[in-house]
Order: C-alpha cells, then sequence, then structure tokens
C-alpha cells in the first residue's frame, strides 16, 4: 500500500532549512540596521508619582544585606517597622548578585524608557555612575529626606557622579584594602609587599573589579585615584602586570576569595572589609589592613530609576534608614560600614564590641586615608576596562 | 518502499490517490513541525540573526550613542588577532579532557551495559545522579577536593608528584580536570545506549573464528558502538570548548578559555561586536571541526 505520507529526505530537509535561513539572514540583516543610543533624560522618561494613592514599594537589592530576626529569617525587623509605621509595603527582593549582571537585566528598559517594575535598587558606585551618566536615574526630593541631609558621612557628600547628592545615597558603605591569614603568613602591611614578597608567590588574589584593584596600586604608585591621568593609570597596570607574568598573584576574584582565604589557598589578597569581618569573627587570624598608602571607599546606592511610579514612597524609606537608631540596627547586621553618622553612638547600646570597630564605623584618620574612584566617561571606562581586562586575563 | 520514495511527486506516471485523501495528509508534517520550528525560530534563529548583526556593527560606537551598522567585517580579523591564543588554549584543553573521559567512560560505559547484571539500572542512576545538583555546586566541589590543605595535594607532595610547593588548584591542570568530570556523563549515556545494544552472540563468534579478545574488540564492539561513541564525544566536546565556569572557579587568568572572553566582552567590557564576532568565530571552529570528525568517522547516521 502507498504511503499517504511523502517521506521528507534528509537532503530535502537541510536544503530547506538552508533555504528558509539565507532568505531570513537577508532580511534580518537588511532590518538590522544598527541600534539605538541608550541615552536618556529624566524629563523624556517622565512618570507619574502613584505614592499618594498607592501606599507600597519594590526594593531590590543584594542577597544577604539587610538584617533578619535571628529565629526567623523570614523577618527583617528593620523594614517590618518601616511597614508598620508608614502603612508602605515593601516587596524586598534579593535579585542583584553582580552589578554587570544587573544592568544587562535591567539595561532593555531603561534605555527604552519602560518601567523596570523596580522603585529603588542598589548598585555600586562606578555602576550607578554610569546609569546617572545614561540618564536612566530620577532626581530625589532632598526636602523630603531630611535625615539624609543631617546624617550622611561627609566624605560620601558630594560625590562626583552625584555632586549635588540628589541621585544616590549610599546603602553601606566599605573599604578595599589588604587582607591576610596570620595562621600561614606573616603580617602583610604595603601592597608592594603583596605584589613582591617572595614567600606569598602564587598565593596572592587581586579583585577583578578594577576600581578597587587599580585604586589600590594608583595609591601605592603616590596617584590619587580620584584624579588621576592616562600616564599613571598605565604605570600602575605595568606595576599589576608584572605581578602577574611573575606568577606571584595567583588569580582575580569576586567574592569568592573568602573561602579560600579562610582554607589558606591563598594567604593575602585584595580584599573588602564586609567579608574580612566576617572571616574574622570565625577565625581571628584572618585580618584587615589598611596599607599605609590608602584604601579605596565605595557605596552601595540607592537609587530611583525613570519610570518607578512610588518616588515619594522610596525617599520615605530612604530618610527612615538614616534615622541613626535604625542605621545602628541594620549595621550591627550586615557589618559593612555605616554611612550614617550617629549611628555608632546608637550601636553603643546595642553592641559595645561592634561600635569600637573601625570596619564598621571608621575614624577620622582611617576615613581621611580613603579615596573614592574617580568618575569616568564613557570613552575612558571601556578603554580602562579593556586595558586591565587584557592584563587579568580576560 | 524505497523505489516509491522516488517517485517525483505531484502527477507521476502511477495514478495521484484520490485529492480528497492526499489534502488531508499533505500538510500533516508541516503542522507536526510547526511548534518546533516556531520554537526555534524565536529563541534560536532570531537571537542569532540579532548576533550576526551586532559582529558587524561599527566598533566605535557605544552603548549610549548606540550603534551603526557599517558591515564591519574587520571585527573577526581584530577579535581573532586579540584572543587567537584562547580559541587554541580552549580546543587544546577540552581534547585533553575528551581523551581522559573516553579513556574513563568507555570501560564504564562498557561495564555497566554489558557486565553490571541486575546492578544495572542503579549505576546508570549514579551516572545521572550528579546532575541533580547544580554544575556550579560540583565545580565548587572540586575547589576542595583541589584545595592546596586538602589530602589530595597532600598525598601528592609525600610522593613527589608535587613539589614541596606545587598545587592543582589554579593550573590546567584542574580545569581540565575539571571538564573532564563535569561532561563525563554526555559521553556515557550514549555510548551506554550503543553499547547495550551488542549482540554477544557476535563476540562469541568472533572467539570461535580464533579472533583473541583483543582482536574481537577492535573488530566487532569498538566497530558497533560508533555511532555512541560520536555522538558522546560531541556532546562532549562542544560545551566543554565553550565552557568558562570550569576556567574561571579551578584555574587562573593564564588559563581562560574562549567563553570567558566572550563572557567579559559582554558583560564587563560592552564591546558587543567583538563579543558577537567571537561567538561566531567560536561557532565556525566548531562546526569546521565537527564536519571533518564526522566525514574521518564516517557515519552518516548521525547527522
Amino acid at each position: 500500500m502507498r504511503s499517504p505520507l511523502r517521506p521528507l529526505s534528509r537532503r530535502g530537509l537541510l536544503t530547506g532549512t538552508l533555504g528558509s535561513a539565507a532568505l531570513l539572514a537577508t532580511a534580518g540583516t537588511l532590518a538590522g540596521c544598527g541600534t539605538k543610543g541608550a541615552q536618556q533624560t529624566e524629563a523624556a522618561c517622565k512618570s507619574d508619582d502613584l505614592s499618594a494613592t498607592e501606599k507600597k514599594i519594590a526594593f531590590s537589592n543584594w542577597p544577604q544585606y539587610i538584617d533578619v530576626d535571628e529565629k526567623n529569617e523570614s523577618k527583617r525587623p528593620t523594614l517590618d517597622d518601616f511597614v508598620k509605621k508608614t502603612g508602605i509595603q515593601v516587596t524586598y527582593t534579593e535579585d542583584i548578585n553582580d552589578n554587570n549582571e544587573f544592568f544587562g537585566k535591567v539595561q532593555n528598559q531603561l534605555k527604552d524608557c519602560s518601567s523596570t517594575g523596580r522603585d529603588i535598587m542598589v548598585l555600586t558606585d562606578w555602576m550607578a555612575a554610569r546609569m546617572i551618566r545614561l540618564g536612566w536615574i530620577q532626581k530625589l526630593d532632598k526636602s523630603k529626606m531630611p535625615n539624609v541631609e543631617a546624617n550622611v558621612l561627609p566624605s560620601l557628600r558630594n560625590r562626583a557622579f552625584d555632586p549635588d547628592n540628589q541621585l544616590a545615597v549610599p546603602w553601606q558603605s566599605g573599604l578595599s584594602g589588604i587582607a591576610y591569614n596570620g595562621k600561614v603568613t606573616k603580617e602583610v602591611r604595603t601592597i608592594d609587599e603583596l605584589l613582591t614578597r617572595p614567600d606569598l608567590k602564587g598565593k596572592v588574589t587581586a579583585l577583578s573589579e578594577m576600581r578597587d584593584t587599580m585604586g589600590l596600586l594608583l595609591q601605592s604608585n603616590g596617584h590619587d585615584p580620584a584624579n588621576f591621568t592616562a600616564a599613571q593609570f598605565d604605570d600602575a597596570l605595568n606595576k599589576l602586570k608584572k605581578a602577574v607574568d611573575s606568577g606571584q598573584i595567583r588569580k582575580f576574584t569576586g567574592n569568592e576569595y573568602s573561602t579560600e582565604l579562610a582554607k589558606g589557598d591563598i594567604v593575602a589578597c585584595i580584599a573588602w572589609s564586609g567579608d574580612v569581618i566576617q572571616l574574622g569573627f570565625d577565625d581571628e587570624k584572618i585580618k584587615f589592613v589598611t596599607p599605609e598608602s590608602g584604601v579605596m571607599l565605595w557605596s552601595d546606592n540607592m537609587m530611583v530609576p525613570n519610570k518607578a511610579t512610588h518616588k515619594a514612597n522610596a525617599e520615605e524609606l530612604i530618610n527612615y534608614y538614616y534615622d541613626p537608631a535604625i542605621a545602628a540596627q541594620l549595621a550591627a547586621y550586615v557589618n559593612y560600614i555605616c554611612p550614617v553618622k550617629g549611628a555608632k553612638e546608637a550601636m553603643v547600646k546595642i553592641d559595645p564590641e561592634l561600635a569600637e570597630n573601625p570596619l564598621i564605623f571608621p575614624d577620622d584618620e582611617m576615613l581621611s586615608k580613603s579615596k573614592v574612584f574617580m568618575a569616568l566617561d564613557e570613552k575612558q571606562e571601556k578603554d580602562y576596562e579593556a586595558k586591565f581586562q587584557q592584563v587579568i586575563g580576560a | 518502499m524505497t523505489a516509491l520514495a522516488h517517485v517525483p511527486t505531484g502527477s507521476g506516471q502511477s495514478a495521484p490517490p484520490p485529492a480528497s485523501r492526499r489534502g488531508r495528509y499533505r500538510l500533516l508534517p508541516y503542522l507536526l513541525l510547526l511548534p518546533g520550528t516556531a520554537w526555534l525560530f524565536l529563541f534560536f534563529a532570531l537571537p542569532l540573526l540579532q548576533l550576526a548583526a551586532a559582529s558587524l556593527y561599527d566598533p566605535s560606537g557605544s552603548l549610549s550613542t548606540g550603534y551603526a551598522m557599517t558591515w564591519a567585517f574587520s571585527n573577526y580579523w581584530d577579535a581573532f588577532q586579540a584572543y587567537w591564543p584562547h580559541f587554541v588554549r580552549s580546543f587544546v584543553y577540552s581534547a585533553i579532557a575528551l581523551v581522559l573521559a573516553l579513556l574513563m567512560g568507555y570501560p564504564l560505559a562498557y561495564g555497566i551495559a554489558q557486565k553490571a547484571g541486575r546492578w544495572k539500572n542503579l549505576l546508570l542512576v549514579c551516572v545521572v545522579a550528579p546532575m541533580f545538583t547544580s554544575f556550579l555546586v560540583r565545580t565548587l566541589a572540586w575547589k576542595t577536593i583541589l584545595s592546596d590543605n586538602g589530602w589530595l595535594v597532600g598525598l601528592l607532595r609525600d610522593v613527589h608528584l608535587l613539589g614541596p610547593d606545587g598545587r592543582l588548584l589554579a593550573t590546567p591542570v584542574a580545569v581540565v580536570l575539571g571538564l573532564t568530570y563535569n561532561f563525563l556523563p554526555f559521553l556515557v549515556l550514549p555510548l551506554y545506549a550503543s553499547l547495550e545494544r551488542l549482540d554477544y552472540r557476535l563476540l562469541e563468534a568472533a572467539s570461535d573464528l580464533y579472533a583473541s579478545p583483543l582482536r574481537a574488540f577492535r573488530r566487532v564492539t569498538l566497530p558497533l558502538s560508533m555511532p555512541g561513541m560520536i555522538a558522546g564525544t560531541l556532546l562532549f566536546f562542544i560545551p566543554a570548548t565553550g565552557d568558562y565556569i570550569n576556567a574561571e572557579l579551578l584555574g587562573t587568568p593564564n588559563e581562560y578559555m574562549i567563553g570567558n572572553v566572550i563572557d567579559s566582552a559582554f558583560l564587563v567590557r560592552l564591546d558587543y561586536p567583538q563579543g558577537a564576532a567571537l561567538s561566531f568565530l567560536l561557532m565556525a571552529a566548531i562546526l569546521a571541526i565537527v564536519f571533518v570528525y564526522l566525514r574521518k568517522a564516517g557515519t552518516e547516521e548521525v547527522l
């Protein structure tokens, strides 16, 4: 009997597929004539503030970056208090794991002036600077945030990417400096030691975050990371390259250095203060050093993106977290540098030992040695990042 | 049946079947193909086209100003020049990993298929079980195993296979071991499938004809397992070459593979044209290797 289905031969199928693919390719490339710029302005992406009628906020933050109840991890005391006090419901999502990844996630919406569904997002200085530069961030109303005006640390005011303090408000800050494991090595005091001491060879890591690593190296050369020239950058990069070529630096890392530092696979590294405090609780031999030449100060900043429809609510929340008592409660849990003046006094009541910890409440001497990395324009950012990536191998 | 397949469509010498019958069935294969084709078009063909277009954008464009389409074919040459060592490294690492995996995977698949008896299903589950946990977790576990202060490195130092300061973590060895481990099941499962169907009577016949076990293996078992071997090596080699997790977690910048470069081009350096060009170069290189391999291996059934 004759089969009703004419068998599709493999050849026929292939020809068909290839043919239609070719057709599509032509059509597609004709249509694919470039992309629009991502530059926006706040005015062009104006959105209505529905705060008065909709008592809610969507808040995106990093994991483990807020206080939780000791008995019930799903309860967040400071946030629950805020909800009780103001009646504003907060949808708190821990969906930021990496600045670059998060940028990839929201860039299509922000580029097209459409809503990301988020009212507050928390991003690191350089990413905040990039988004501000692209015009993706709404101006905040300072008169609605008196606590911020009064209490933000002086070294975090008038930062280059936000000279009028109205676009980005620090959530937590931190230092980038040197960490070492005292069980397996003696003290490491300077960047030069870290990059050249023979007994550390192959057991040193640096951060893959350009601004942290390069900022420290610039300082070790006696240059100012808040204001440097291209030649000075190249100098510092050469220094780094020598350490990579000689095998002194084992690798470049994100957060993942902390387990290896604890195990002793890494004996010393460029590290973030918050991680080192956490490690120090388990093993007091792991220490953080602020090199004599200076440290880098960075912040993760709360920002309200374009088309977020609850700006006034967001301002209320930001203001709430700048109340010293609340800030101390938060700092006691997250152990980063608290950007709120007066929180130290409030901390004495919660945990006097933490109040004395210079990595949560740095003294003036330490703050005077700390620098915020220069704000880069798009071309500089791309050039420097490309050069840096070349040295770190990717 | 074969003869019928060659009958030209439409009007032929033989009388066409009644139109109503034909009409009802003629579109059926295409209708059945529709969901798959639509899926492939939306999630494979369109993104691929987009990527192809992006690889030809003007490299001096940027995120804020946008990219102009300038048919910049030079992107390919520039990207290749800048990163050819990473291409070479990717292929060398995954080739070594493939050889290691074959040495371990073939006996394993053979054992499960032919010798395991009632333990067969349990052993198969053991091969698949690691896949129940995430790829990342498995790779991170290797960090603990290969740790400088772990038992493995300690042992190797004691028997002087490693110097007193030698290490495994953050070396090419670690990356190749990670690749071998992570993709081994993709090689074992197809091999198992073809070895399981191996007819034992053929081996008996071979030995009746005075073939030594080795010769019987070479002339009977190996050729019969070729389809599984080819499918398995492809399933192993293609993802292993594009992998970047192993190099990132177990290696250092000196071990970075082409996947790491593409990752950084798209996410960190925001050089979309270069990232797209590198992706296409990788695809082209893999396709070329696969075609040569299939020609040499000579099985039509895989494609």
